[in-house]
């Protein structure tokens, strides 16, 4: 509840600086909000985009809430997610299979894909102590180069170097009746997955004791090895679930939002994960809202290009300074509580403001 | 009279509790004033203000019969106060020369000059007797001279007035004596010194006068060398307390803990426990007394299973558990009370009922394949919270943050006496209580002797091991000097032992 | 192999300033206790000040040296003002260090190219020209190192290796450097001895600023020419050079070196025979998972400041 307030406030800060910057380079926030919100709400087509960009947020950020759980900073998202969209990629370019089966096995191979990818960073953790930060960035740049060599060795783009080939029909999560319903949208089976990974996080979490056991090495290693909790163990198990979490993340965008992959490029979902994750308070519920609305903005920014000339970058600051609002959400915090006592105390609000608590 | 500080009606509120409540305390020049109280009592708030480290409410201080402010230490510094706190403010990689000048540097031109400084150390450490090396980094040092540079680093500062917190918990007792000497020294020299402690002993031993606070109001200000420790122990806490706990005579049983010439590597790869064997009897209370540090960590996480040994065994009830995990040594009957209950003891961010079942979560009926049943787990931790009175604001859903420092300590023992052990770890199961819970919990250890279980207590406070002990095992770096019965030894053969000298006096029963 | 070298060499150390001079402000950083993982982003509002500032005074004034100075100049400054974000989140609202540092690499990649994007269109900014690179007269006569270390060398080059070793005196000759060093090794101690721990810590904070802003404006003005919205993970390879030099300024210039010469050999290699060989993939990954190798060699023996990353709360003690 209360982070939720904080949320919300840092969200209207970060609404109310991106107001500011449209109009220090001379455009009307206004317009460009309301073009912003048409572009990704308009039309059932838009909304269906809308809610298929969220779709790999959902997935990184719940990777990265689900680290953040259990004590662990995963910043490796975006490398974990590029390399369980590459897998998936690969089994969906390789086997010929019935669809719903090709992609049940590719499902599988991106979350292993993701969870490979944070497997060497929870090693590096439980047994030598290395800083997660480090060891996942270092994860990040491998799995760049790794991609960028393997996708022209081996499942080279019929036109760009710079892609690999697209997927057959039956690999792609997209089916008919939700772009029809969504008015031709690239809206597909990810979105499902993605509620489904909601679902199974909340329950881990809360009421198993895998759950118990991940929070308690995350808030104290030392008293869950002093009871008898397997803590390396646990170190492992953390980064293989939030890794194969950013590798679904992988197979939502590659065989979903898009049909096939691009090198080059370490996917931005990944890093906006730990946006998500930190504006939906590493709750599940959280996780799904913010990626939601981060979903909208971006789904919403090249309509608002188009009409008003506005840079879509606008999107991706705007976020950012969500997130140093959320980073900073003491500041806010004591806002609110400013806030509270002024208008609580009326005439004498000038004396309660000088007894600020820290 | 000629005081060298005057702290007059000293008031300091913090949100939900008036730390210091119109203390008045006078440091006369030339004396060692000792400052007596209780944990919580506000002797450190109280000094933290003469420090500057916090500001005064209400009241007055004085520094050679004027009226001062003390915005911050720096303050405090200049008007020649300096304060040893109980927990070093050593910078562990840098040399002596450099934690003594840091803030205060000699300096050539633009760049430091060390040569001049170190000089400078040197002869105050021999004027004083201090014996330091002002070359050598502070992670190479010993703990005692450790403090001995604190103490330098005041002096560098030319203060007059040293405030000593708890400088003796840390110390071997022949360091004990050696700071006797340098205190006396100093006062010598002209300096006067505030000690606090807790410790009647060593105010008997070394203070002139003692000021006694209690729940943060002034008791009384007394001669030392006129008034008996009892009084001054009844003055501290508020009514008339017995220094014996009660109990029977113990009647040991058979063997539980056997520990065979066990050798256990700390942190650093050093051997931290040489050889070491030892035996604890259902229905006994068995001590471990020793300076901390030498070993007795090691010893305690080597029989819970944190810790690999190097070589030698560890048998519980005959069987070999040498080799075995935390979780088989608990379920085999195995009870720990860890020496720090915010660090090992508790997950702080858990609530009371999570952390209550934190050794058995996963056992029926807390749990069934995998899924957690909260229910269950809450009555578990509701009855542990009646029946070892466990105060806190929401009951089993109270966050364990929360909880004051006896309550959380209560509730980590009724978790471990709720597990039914054979073998009972208690490691500094009293200590930064107040003297209420401390006798609380002696009770409870000695109750669990008495129901036939094994206890091993490990503790850095000789009174309390030689209170409830049955037996007493010194360590000495990682060495068993001895072992004897609690009821044929005294504090001084104890003393002797602690600080390596061989006297096998009762010998193993 | 040794034509190799010489031949390597030269765009190795060009590729090593940048990431040299930040990491050295990374240190100053983090021996005051404040770890600081945005370097990428203060590159990158470094690159963009540079660059801005550049096209700007080229316009006005073609050909003159002075706009590439005015440039670097700026792009401290705006690493500064950048840095206070930082500072002020971790060091006044004691908030987690690692997410702040991730709130300015996103706030910079995203605001800059927007602003840029503003102003050209492309969001790419060009300059016309940067520094020259020349031989240093006599030295580069030398034999072995003169070829080595003296030949096509920038103006920038010699900047930066006279504020290491300015910086390296600094840290370890001044009170200055053993009240940083203090407050990022017991910050506490530090307070006791009447040091302000907050003002030292937004000190270091600042000097990682502009040090990283410096650090990214000289690819522009050196190898790159053209700002693009990111400076490739330059910024955190140098958060890896800081600990694969253990936290001491020669350390970070050999392992920012070893950075430098690897990245130039995985670059040029398929140009030059004798290294063409190697998989480029296998080149290309090679700093990375050396890195990851070193963090566990040095697992066991790291010397970070120890209080780095923690909030520090006077009240607690």
């Amino acid at each position: 509840m209360r982070s939720g307030v904080i949320s919300l406030i840092a969200v209207l800060f970060g609404l109310l600086a991106g107001a500011v910057l449209m109009a220090v380079t001379g455009h009307s926030p206004i317009t460009g909000y309301m073009y912003l919100f048409e572009g990704g709400l308009k039309s059932p087509e838009r909304i269906g985009d809308t809610l298929a960009t969220a779709t790999p947020l959902i997935f990184t950020g719940l990777s990265v809430a689900f680290a953040f759980r259990t004590g662990l900073f995963n910043i490796g998202a975006a490398g974990q997610m590029l390399l369980g969209g590459f897998l998936a990629s690969a089994v969906g370019l390789s086997l010929d299979l019935p669809k719903p089966l090709l992609l049940l096995v590719m499902i599988i191979a991106g979350f292993v894909g993701g969870a490979l990818w944070a497997v060497v960073p929870g090693i590096l953790k439980a047994k030598y102590n290395v800083h997660e930060v480090v060891s996942t960035i270092m994860m990040n740049w491998i799995a760049y180069w790794t991609v960028y060599y393997a996708v022209p060795a081996y499942f080279k783009g019929e036109f760009l170097e710079t892609e690999s080939k697209l997927l057959p029909e039956a690999a792609t999560l997209n089916v008919p009746f939700l772009s029809e319903m969504f008015g031709g949208s690239y809206i597909n089976l990810g979105l499902f997955l993605a509620v489904i990974a909601v679902i199974v996080f909340a329950f881990i979490i809360n009421r198993t004791t895998l759950g118990y056991e991940l929070k308690a090495v995350g808030l104290n290693r030392h008293s869950a090895e002093y009871a008898g909790i397997a803590v390396n163990r646990s170190i492992v198990l953390s980064m293989v679930i939030a890794g194969g979490l950013a590798g679904l993340g992988g197979v939502a965008q590659y065989a979903g939002n898009a049909a096939n992959i691009q090198i080059g490029i370490l996917p931005s979902q990944g890093f906006d994960g730990i946006a998500v994750a930190l504006l939906g308070a590493n709750t599940p519920v959280g996780v799904l809202l913010s990626a939601l609305f981060f979903g909208l903005l971006y789904s919403g920014r090249g309509f608002m290009n188009a009409m008003t000339e506005i840079p879509p970058e606008i999107a991706n600051s705007i976020i950012a300074i969500i997130i140093y609002f959320a980073a900073t959400s003491i500041l806010i915090e004591r806002l609110v509580r400013w806030l509270i006592r002024r208008r609580s105390s009326g005439a004498s609000a000038r004396s309660s403001a000088e007894r600020k608590v820290d | 009279m000629d005081y060298a500080v005057e702290m007059l009606d000293i008031r300091k509120e913090f949100p939900g509790i008036v730390a210091n409540d119109d203390i008045t305390l006078r440091l006369k020049r030339g004396e060692i004033h000792a400052l007596l109280g209780e944990n919580g009592a506000g002797k450190s708030t109280l000094m933290g203000i003469l420090f500057g480290m916090y500001q005064a409410d209400r009241g007055m201080i004085k520094v050679s019969g004027k009226e001062v402010r003390i915005g911050n230490p720096n303050v405090a510094t200049k008007l020649g106060i300096g304060m040893v706190h109980q927990h070093f403010k050593l910078v562990s990689t840098f040399t002596v020369t450099e934690n003594i000048i840091l803030g205060s540097e000699t300096r050539k031109g633009l760049v430091l000059d060390v040569k001049t400084a170190s000089k400078r150390i040197e002869q105050l450490s021999q004027r004083y007797g201090l014996n330091v090396d002002p070359h050598a980094k502070i992670e190479d040092i010993s703990v005692g001279m450790q403090q001995r540079v604190e103490i330098l680093k005041m002096l560098y500062r030319d203060a007059e007035v040293l405030i000593l917190d708890e400088p003796t918990a840390v110390l071997t007792p022949q360091e004990i004596l050696d700071l006797g000497i340098i205190m006396k020294n100093l006062i010598g020299e002209g300096k006067s010194i505030i000690l606090i402690t807790h410790k009647l002993k060593e105010i008997k031993a070394n203070a002139h006068r003692c000021t006694v606070i209690r729940r943060g109001k002034t008791i009384g200000t007394v001669d030392v060398a006129s008034t008996s420790e009892l009084v001054m122990a009844e003055m501290m806490v508020g009514r008339s307390v017995t220094f014996k706990v009660d109990k029977k005579a113990a009647s040991p049983g058979e063997i539980v803990l056997q520990v065979d010439s066990l050798s256990v590597n700390n942190n650093k790869k050093c051997l931290a426990l040489n050889n070491f064997s030892l035996e604890v009897r259902a229905g006994e209370i068995v001590g471990i007394a020793g300076v901390d540090g030498n070993g007795q960590s090691e010893l305690v996480e080597a029989i819970a299973g944190l810790r690999k040994p190097e070589s030698g065994s560890v048998r519980l009830k005959g069987e070999e558990i040498t080799g075995l995990s935390v979780r088989s040594r608990i379920h085999r009957g195995i009870g720990h009370i860890p020496e720090d209950r915010q660090k090992r003891g508790l997950v702080l961010d858990y609530t009371i009922a999570e952390n209550m079942v934190l050794e058995v979560y996963h056992r029926e009926p807390h749990s069934k394949r995998g899924i957690l049943n909260k229910a269950a787990i809450k009555q578990y931790a509701e009855r542990i919270i009646a029946s070892f009175d466990v105060r806190s604001g929401q009951g089993a859903s109270s966050i364990v943050r929360s909880l004051s420092g006896g309550n959380q300590q209560k509730a980590i023992i009724g978790r471990e006496i709720e597990l039914n052990p054979d073998l009972l770890i208690a490691v500094q199961p009293t200590r930064g209580l107040d003297v209420g819970s401390i006798e609380y919990i002696h009770r409870r250890l000695v109750e669990q002797r008495d129901k036939g279980k094994a206890v091993l207590l490990i503790s850095l406070e000789l009174d309390e091991i030689l209170n409830l002990s049955d037996r007493i095992a010194v360590l000495n770096q990682g060495e068993r000097i001895g072992v004897v019965n609690a009821s044929e030894t005294n504090e001084n053969e104890i003393g002797m032992m602690m600080a390596g000298v061989t006297a096998e006096g009762g010998g193993e029963a | 192999m040794w034509t190799t070298i010489v031949q390597i060499m030269p765009y190795a150390i060009v590729f090593t300033i940048p990431l040299l001079i930040t990491a050295l402000g990374a240190l100053f950083s983090e021996r005051s206790g404040i770890v600081n993982i945005g370097l990428e982003g203060l590159m990158v509002v470094g690159a963009f000040a540079g660059a801005f500032v550049i096209f700007k005074f080229q316009e006005l004034w073609p050909h003159n040296v002075a706009a590439l100075w005015l440039g670097l100049l700026a792009a401290m400054l705006v690493g500064v003002l950048f840095s206070l974000l930082h500072a002020f989140a971790s060091i006044n609202l004691s908030a987690n260090q690692i997410i702040s540092g991730t709130a300015i690499n996103m706030i910079a990649g995203a605001i800059t190219v927007f602003l840029a994007r503003n102003m050209t269109g492309s969001g790419n900014i060009r300059i016309t020209s940067g520094f020259s690179r020349y031989d240093v007269p006599l030295f580069s006569e030398i034999p072995i190192i003169g070829k080595l270390l003296f030949t096509g060398t920038y103006d920038t080059t010699w900047l930066i290796l006279l504020i290491v070793a300015v910086s390296t005196i600094v840290l370890y000759k001044t009170p200055f450097g053993l009240r940083l060093r203090a407050c990022g090794e017991h910050p506490h101690a530090a307070e006791a001895a009447g040091i302000n721990v907050k003002k030292m810590r937004y000190m270091g904070v600042m000097i990682s600023g502009a040090f990283a802003g410096l650090g990214g404006a000289i690819i522009i003005v050196t190898f790159a020419g053209e700002f693009t919205g990111s400076v490739s993970g330059l910024g955190f390879l140098a958060l890896a050079s800081l600990i694969f030099g253990q936290w001491k300024p020669l350390g970070i210039l050999a392992a920012t070196l070893f950075f430098g010469f690897a990245s130039t050999v995985a670059n040029v290699s398929q140009v030059i025979p004798s290294l063409a060989v190697f998989p480029p993939v296998i080149l290309k990954v090679f700093p990375y998972v050396v890195t990851l190798l070193a963090l566990i060699v040095f697992s066991k023996s790291s010397r970070a400041p120890q209080a780095a990353g923690e909030p520090f709360d006077s009240g607690k003690r």
